[in-house]
């Protein structure tokens, strides 16, 4: 009765299907593992001739031939935390409101309409902060800043438009989507238990999401703002347009400064620019793409491990 | 009294987390208005068919870079999608173990490189030997497009119901027939959705496509060129010092805008029909 030959085509079928598919998935791991081999060894020269110091050397002279990335770490990390302090707040009202307290009806287009923030695409963002942003906060925002706030070194000094603050604000624009709609789902994974027994006990709506689901859901929130943050660090287009793009550490954020990603979206294709020049630009690609790749990893581990129990649970 | 206190913060919570959605949703509208305003006196039938004039001349359009983004996408699509999908089905389908899991998560902090760093791959692993191209343009994005398109294959076959698969199963029909002509028919929808949502991210990416196309004023002359595109073509002349470059800067982010928002807001739809 048994068919020996028909069995056996069936089983290599389905072992040829599975090593196929499988060599694409194993392609991943291959293309992860270029990504990080390439910008590695394009970035040996400026390695080689800086060392650790590249880190903590702020001249960055193209003429002189040297580099340092300090003014781009700075600016990198003053305009993500500039960002994230206007952000998070923001979003988690969104994600409360949108999980919690919104008319039910009101939800679905809500979401998606602040998740459209998210597919404009960053040049397009940056050609408004440009025009519009950048005019709006010289005149509007930072008068009244340097008015009241203006003791502070923060808020010293002129500012012409493009700068720290209007970085800040970009990219703060930028972070909103991504924080508030995985802050959302982590929100929506919390137990309906949780929250029919505060309001058994007669808790009101805001009550409930501050005593009974808030503190169910903070570690995933903590990942979506690690997410956010991965977000600002990594943005190229719209910050390059609107931070000035000058290699200068200042306390004040209405000065001009630069970031990782946007030194090298500006000065990659400079004509005159020596091997020596473009793999330091590269070793500071490297060095994002290091920094991206550990806030994703810290990001995923808090946001996955409640949203696992929620897929097991259904 | 006391209860009166509490439904009063209840109602102020309620009015400031609303009023957070509303903060949010200014900077879209304002920039959907500004790019609809400014962008539709730019925009006529020269603007989208013809090459770029320079600078003092009259007209010229961005006919080119409209090309240019059809065919560096285009190959982005080629090489990223049978990737993405194919690494999907693995994902879904036998992905219940250690190396099933760590592509999930290498997929995963994939796409969260931040796209630049794709640009200087794409420059040092192409471009350094073939040159400034629409391939080694297509290829950054492909690196961007893999990882997104992979893991919403995965989770459009996962919805696929088991039973749907054990009666196919139950007839005879071996284990990857299955998989290509049940699952795959019946995730059909989200692997488009997934798709076309990649293909709509990778439209407007200018920074990997600064490092690998370069750009070209004339038509695109082979995929082994330089070759211009929307979104670089926008940035060159947002930042540039002419008021006749600033107004076809905001014709180009209209036209780019609309492509993406096309692309989004039709696969709302496409999916919510489905469910």
């Amino acid at each position: 009765m048994d068919r020996p030959k028909f069995r056996l085509s069936k089983l290599s079928g389905d072992l040829i299907f599975k090593t196929v598919v499988g060599l694409f998935a194993f392609g991943i791991i291959v293309l992860a593992f270029l990504l990080f081999r390439e910008l590695f060894i394009a970035s040996s020269l400026s390695r080689n001739a800086f060392g650790a110091g590249f880190l903590t050397t702020s001249t960055w002279d193209p003429v002189k031939e040297v580099f340092g990335a300090l003014p781009f770490i700075f600016g990198t990390l003053v305009s993500s935390l500039l960002a994230l302090l206007i952000a998070v707040p923001l979003s988690l009202g969104i994600a409360i409101f949108l999980s919690e307290l919104a008319p039910e009806k009101l939800r679905t287009p809500l979401s998606f309409i602040i998740e459209l923030l998210a597919a404009v695409p960053s040049v397009i963002i940056g050609l408004w902060g440009i025009f519009i942003l950048a005019p709006f906060i010289r005149d509007y925002l930072a008068p009244p800043l340097s008015t009241y706030l203006g003791f502070l070194p923060l808020f010293q000094g002129p500012m012409y438009g493009p700068s720290m603050l209007t970085g800040g604000v970009i990219l703060a624009i930028m972070v909103i989507p991504i924080t508030s709609s995985v802050s959302k789902e982590v929100i929506m994974t919390v137990p309906i238990q949780q929250r029919e027994a505060a309001l058994a006990l007669g808790a009101t709506g805001w009550e409930t999401t501050r005593i009974a689901v808030i503190p169910y859901a903070r570690s995933g929130i903590f990942g979506a703002v690690i997410l956010g943050f991965g977000r600002a660090v990594g943005e190229t287009m719209a910050v390059t347009m609107v931070i000035g793009n000058s290699p200068h550490i200042s306390a004040s954020l209405f000065s001009p400064s630069y970031t990782m990603a946007s030194v090298i979206a500006n000065e990659f294709l400079e004509t005159a620019a020596s091997k020596l020049y473009i793999s330091s630009l590269i070793e500071v690609g490297f060095l994002l793409l290091v920094v991206s790749v550990i806030i994703n990893i810290a990001a995923r581990i808090l946001v996955w491990k409640l949203l696992k129990v929620e897929r097991g649970a259904a | 009294m006391k209860w009166n206190r509490r439904k009063l913060i209840d109602r102020i919570m309620s009015f400031l987390t609303a009023a957070c959605v509303v903060v949010a949703i200014i900077p879209l509208l304002s920039i959907l208005y500004t790019v609809t305003i400014n962008g539709i006196s730019a925009i006529n039938l020269d603007f989208l068919t013809q090459l770029p004039k320079p600078e003092g001349e009259v007209g010229g359009g961005l006919g080119n870079a409209i090309q240019g983004t059809f065919i560096v996408v285009g190959i982005a699509c080629l090489i990223g999608l049978p990737v993405g999908i194919l690494a999907g089905v693995y994902l879904s389908e036998y992905g219940e173990n250690r190396f099933g899991r760590m592509v999930s998560f290498v997929a995963d902090v994939l796409a969260g490189t931040p796209s630049i760093a794709a640009g200087i791959f794409g420059y040092t692993f192409i471009v350094l030997y073939f040159g400034f191209s629409a391939i080694a343009g297509g290829a950054a994005l492909s690196v961007l497009m893999i990882p997104i398109v992979a893991r919403t294959t995965e989770e459009s076959l996962r919805l696929v119901s088991g039973s749907l698969r054990e009666a196919s199963l139950a007839l005879g029909i071996p284990r990857w027939k299955t998989i290509l002509h049940i699952v795959l028919s019946t995730a059909m929808s989200g692997i488009i959705t997934g798709a076309l949502l990649a293909i709509a991210r990778v439209s407007g990416e200018t920074a990997p496509l600064l490092l690998t196309a370069f750009g070209n004023p004339y038509w695109a002359a082979g995929i082994n060129k330089p070759i211009s595109t929307m979104p670089v073509q926008i940035y060159t002349y947002a930042i540039a010092p002419f008021p006749d470059w600033h107004a076809k800067a905001w014709g180009g982010a209209l036209v780019l805008i609309i492509l993406v928002l096309i692309l989004n807001i039709g696969v709302r739809f496409i999916t919510r029909k489905k469910y």
